[in-house]
């Protein structure tokens, strides 16, 4: 029998599971022999209340090894999170809206009540609706990353993470040794040419594409803050190279901040105004600033606007 | 005393949902209810974004279809700032979501739906599943993993990210292809062409033929259809084209994106977090009674096959004078989504490969010129799950102040809502259930793809 393993979903999108499926034929005899999956509902139909339904609370089988996507954000997810935590001996957090919130966190940036009541009011929504309140899971007052509901034992972030880097994480456990992860910039993983400090002073907007010869190699494309766009690259964990090349640059397109802070505290804003005043680059050409916490804002890093401070000068 | 059966969550779906089932005293169904249990609030928190940015945000809605999200949400962009991509961009947008589609259809037919089938809807919820699969019949899985991460490697590596991801641009796509490029995707596209058209001999003679009692049976209910159409000769479109609103008796009308919120609403029930979007231009309101419903229509595979006039490429064109030869335009019956995925699967690969054989997809003028402007911009593409619309407004500086969304999966919030109704109530009778019937509701739910 392999090692017992329960997989659980919470404010997610099922990125972070097609990543694991993107581990490819490689999965084919982890899923089948190294684990014994007992639960992972976007896989298999182990359901909580019991298999007719009939029980009064929710219950997951234990397991070894937990793996929990998805940040925290109604009081369902909290009651899960709570019993993988139970359940499992190690939790891991994957993926980025696991470990610092992720994309669903910006809302940490809005009044929630207001934001939703906004949502019910939209041009096609029929009038007078009101916000869903029977059967369904209460939010909570704002969205949170895992570990700072229970304790979390392996972080490993990403939107999505890297296939390679899940199937390392799941095997070095099997193994019983640390997983090797990179714990580096994404600009320390960035083959593109760095001339070093250049004339430009100000970012601009990705409305223009990045200068570059069709099908020639990433070493041969200038750096994408050196040509001008604002690229997160210097403050962003690693993770995502592939082929030689971080994904988003591969594309020829600059980083967004996707795998979170490179140190695991880290607030992405504030080191990134500081990577490029460090620069001579002014930090106010950055159109929407707070945006730069798109991918963390648990934690308390985004919080909503004041309503007079709305417009950032 | 009457009972609530609480199957959560319903399971091998992408999304996140639980079924209540309501018994009377006499055990018979007095009320079923599919709950949506989750709202993350993306109308909202793009307000402020640069709007050029939007598409690699919204495309967060979804990691098992996160292309149609960022390519509704470029065409939205392209609207707002007054943009027209060039042709290679815009073909290359094509040939990305339409990619994006084959792998999403091997996933969930394969690996999501078919334990109930290859293993049986009774079988022990322990081997119901992909596992099972892997276990009962090890070549056919193998073969299937195989060509899902060909599908997903190809796109990955031409565009960057196959998850989430960022090639699509206002005004057009990132990069250019190269024909070393085109030639190694044409390879890869043409091994997929060969794996769908087996896929779909494989679920006629092996799944369709051998459950055509359930079909006949599970979740039937009668309602209209929406999908996207080319807007000269009707046949199916699945990035770009006019809106087709069929009603049960194959009647139609044909609108552009643009004018959506003229022919659609959304209810609001205050069980369910998700909207349930519905026909307002009929005038006859909304109401989910499985008898004489208002309003409803479903979207995503079956309404796109009976909707289009045609489809423009071979196979999958006899595919479906086949399909329309057993089952009739329109056809009704739930289940019949599978089937209608499977050719809308060689569709996608067909379509692939013409795109990758016209002779400007090199060209590597890709993106148009763009600036920021004030305006508003509707964007719309089929999602597997159905028609996706992006509808933005931008200020001056380019960015969104305001947004309207109508993600696919919401169209058939309402029809999944009626076919679990229609199942339970057919299923569960005085006070007789087990683990097998309630799969068998589930089913119901697991052929929309939700």
């Amino acid at each position: 029998m392999g090692v017992t393993t329960a997989l659980e979903g919470l404010g997610s999108c099922s990125g972070c599971e097609i990543a694991i499926l993107n581990i490819g034929e490689a999965l084919i005899p982890i899923i089948t022999e190294a684990l014994e999956i007992v639960h992972a509902p976007v896989l298999m139909d182990h359901k909580y209340f019991g298999q007719c339904g009939e029980g009064v609370t929710l219950t997951i089988p234990e397991a070894t090894v937990g793996i929990v996507t998805g940040g925290v954000s109604n009081h369902e997810h909290l009651e899960v999170l709570e019993e993988m935590r139970k359940k499992c001996t190690v939790l891991i957090a994957l993926g980025t809206c696991a470990t610092h919130g992720g994309i669903p966190a910006l809302m940490n940036g809005q009044n929630r009540q207001e934001s939703w009541e906004g949502i019910y009011q939209t041009v096609t929504t029929d009038p007078g609706a009101k916000i869903p309140h029977i059967e369904v899971p209460e939010p909570l007052d704002r969205v949170y990353a895992c570990d700072e509901k229970v304790k979390i034992d392996m972080q490993l972030p990403g939107c999505p993470p890297n296939p390679e880097l899940i199937a390392e994480v799941l095997v070095s456990l099997l193994e019983g040794r640390p997983p090797v992860l990179p714990g580096k910039s994404v600009c320390d993983t960035c083959p593109t040419e760095r001339k070093g400090k250049g004339d430009v002073n100000k970012v601009k907007r990705f409305l223009t594409n990045a200068k570059f010869t069709p099908g020639a190699p990433i070493d041969e494309m200038r750096c994408l803050l050196e040509q001008g766009y604002l690229c997160m690259g210097p403050v962003t964990a690693a993770g995502c190279s592939k082929r030689g090349a971080p994904s988003c640059i591969s594309a020829r397109v600059p980083c967004r901040g996707c795998f979170g802070p490179v140190r695991k505290d880290g607030n992405q804003l504030l080191d990134m105004m500081n990577a490029l005043a460090s620069n001579g680059i002014d930090y106010k050409s950055v159109v929407d600033r707070r945006s730069l916490l798109r991918f963390s804002g648990a934690h308390g890093q985004l919080r909503p606007v004041k309503k007079q401070a709305d417009k950032e000068d | 005393m009457g009972k609530v059966l609480n199957i959560a969550p319903v399971s091998r779906i992408e999304g996140h949902a639980k079924i209540a089932i309501h018994l009377g005293d006499d055990g018979n169904v007095q009320d079923a209810f599919l709950h949506i249990q989750s709202l993350r609030g993306f109308e909202k928190f793009i307000e402020g974004r640069p709007a050029e940015e939007v598409p690699r945000i919204v495309n967060r809605i979804c990691g098992i279809c996160p292309w149609m999200h960022h390519l509704a949400s470029n065409k939205a962009v392209d609207g707002a700032f007054g943009v027209t991509p060039t042709e290679t961009g815009y073909k290359l947008r094509e040939m990305c979501q339409v990619m994006a589609h084959i792998n999403d259809k091997i996933l969930h037919f394969f690996f999501l739906a078919a334990p109930d089938f290859v293993l049986g809807p009774d079988a022990d919820y322990s081997v119901r599943n992909v596992i099972g699969v892997v276990k009962a019949a090890p070549e056919l899985a193998t073969q299937v993993v195989k060509m899902r991460q060909l599908g997903q490697m190809m796109l990955d590596k031409f565009a960057g990210k196959a998850i989430h991801p960022i090639a699509g641009v206002v005004g057009g796509f990132a990069k250019p292809m190269v024909e070393e490029e085109r030639l190694e995707l044409l390879a890869g596209t043409r091994t997929l062409l060969n794996f769908a058209c087996f896929a779909l001999d494989f679920a006629i003679n092996n799944v369709f033929a051998k459950y055509l009692d359930v079909i006949g049976a599970l979740g039937v209910i009668k309602t209209g259809f929406l999908g996207t159409v080319d807007r000269t000769d009707g046949s199916l479109r699945l990035y770009d084209g006019k809106q087709r609103m069929m009603k049960a008796d194959g009647s139609y009308v044909d609108f552009e994106g643009i004018d959506y919120t003229k022919y659609l609403g959304e209810h609001v029930e205050p069980w369910g977090y998700s909207k349930m979007p519905y026909a307002k231009f009929w005038n006859e309101g909304f109401d989910m009674s499985l008898s004489a419903p208002k309003g409803i229509y479903r979207a995503n595979t079956l309404a796109r096959i009976n909707v289009c006039d045609k489809i423009s490429t071979p196979k999958a064109q006899a595919a479906l004078e086949a399909f329309r030869a057993s089952f009739g335009r329109p056809a009704q019956q739930t289940l019949l989504y599978h089937y209608a995925r499977l050719i809308e699967l060689v569709y996608a690969c067909e379509r692939t490969i013409e795109l990758l054989e016209w002779e400007g997809i090199t060209d590597p003028r890709v993106r148009a010129k763009v600036e920021q402007k004030a305006g508003r911009g509707v964007g719309i593409v089929e999602a597997p799950r159905g028609t996706l619309i992006h509808d933005y407004t931008t200020d001056d500086n380019g960015c969104i102040t305001k947004a309207n969304l109508i993600v696919g999966t919401t169209h058939n919030i309402a029809p999944m809502n009626m076919s679990v109704k229609q199942a339970a109530t057919t299923l569960i009778k005085d006070g007789v259930y087990n683990e097998g019937l309630l799969n068998q509701v589930e089913m119901a739910v697991r052929a929309y793809d939700p």
